[in-house]
């Protein structure tokens, strides 16, 4: 139990450094730095509330996908950040202001609230006992068979994006000379060449 | 203190969004740190359903905070590629002239 407690301040505790520091840090590749940090123990969270599969999409998914797609954007880009950064301290009240708020909001729900002790037994998908069935297994049990059209519809939010991303990305560069492979292969020899018979002593 | 129930979960969960919600006032000109605030807004909602999955003993919040992933890598990837397209026309990312588009 304290082990767990113990695990539990730990990753949150960082997790919510690195949250402050994603917002602070003056240079966005060490944002994108600290968001990876977080996501790290947003997954250690999760291992500890007893969703590993979860906690394995979050790390392969956002750490091996998200994060270096945003590392590759801020890098690729050549930003005045340091101008962007300009009038920061002009927003730090009214954003602090609704922050807290929203905070205190948020705090108070949380005190006041309880679950009603019928609610665990009503559930739609009881999370069978760990020793018989893991979290992956049990995981893919449900979403191949009751979630099985929204899991599609998940693969194809997923290709639609690919391709919007490709066609909002891709574009022609005039006067560029590419290899044109589809043309080289259509040469014949008699569109190359010519071949002529030169009489004696004339010339062509 | 030692019992690390739902409300723990639930606070810390609190405090990620918060801090999401307060990166998009304090960076309003670098779209970059305000997308990347959006996705911390997004862990803690995933906190979240993971935790009320957890007390409530339910395995639908974990496939719903699956598709939560999704959705969010989906929107990262659009929201990266319209800001690439965007650098290129115009040389910055301020988010104070994007009204080009206005009539």
């Amino acid at each position: 139990m304290i082990v767990q407690a113990l695990a539990f301040y730990m990753f949150s505790f960082v997790a919510v450094a690195a949250g402050v520091l994603v917002i602070a840090a003056r240079n966005p590749v060490h944002s994108v730095l600290f968001l990876i940090l977080a996501f790290f123990n947003a997954a250690g969270l999760f291992v500890l509330m007893g969703a590993e599969f979860l906690a394995m999409v979050l790390v392969i998914v956002y750490v091996g996908a998200v994060a270096v797609l945003f590392l590759f954007v801020v890098m690729m880009l050549d930003i005045n950040f340091v101008e962007l950064r300009r009038g920061v301290l002009q927003y730090l009240p009214i954003g602090a202001l609704i922050g807290i708020l929203l905070l205190v909001e948020l705090l108070v729900v949380l005190g006041g609230w309880v679950v009603i002790p019928q609610a665990a037994s009503n559930a739609a998908a009881p999370i069978p006992p760990l020793d018989q069935v893991t979290n992956t297994q049990a995981i893919g049990r449900i979403i191949y068979t009751d979630y099985f059209y929204l899991f599609q519809a998940a693969g194809l939010i997923l290709l639609v994006a690919m391709i919007g991303a490709i066609v909002l990305t891709l574009r022609k560069r005039p006067g560029v000379r590419r290899q044109k492979i589809a043309d080289q292969l259509d040469r014949k020899a008699s569109d190359a060449i010519e071949i002529v018979k030169v009489t004696t002593g004339s010339g062509i | 203190m030692l019992e690390i129930g739902l409300s723990h979960y639930l606070s810390v969960a609190a405090i990620l969004f918060t801090l999401g919600l307060f990166g998009i006032f304090l960076n309003r000109k670098n779209v970059i740190i305000i997308l990347m605030s959006i996705e911390l807004m997004l862990l803690a909602v995933n906190i979240n359903l993971v935790a009320f999955s957890t007390h409530l003993n339910d395995l639908v919040g974990q496939i719903f905070a699956m598709f939560v992933l999704t959705v969010a890598a989906a929107e990262a990837a659009i929201g990266l590629a319209i800001l690439v397209v965007y650098y290129r026309n115009r040389g910055s990312i301020e988010v104070e002239d994007v009204n080009v588009m206005r009539g």
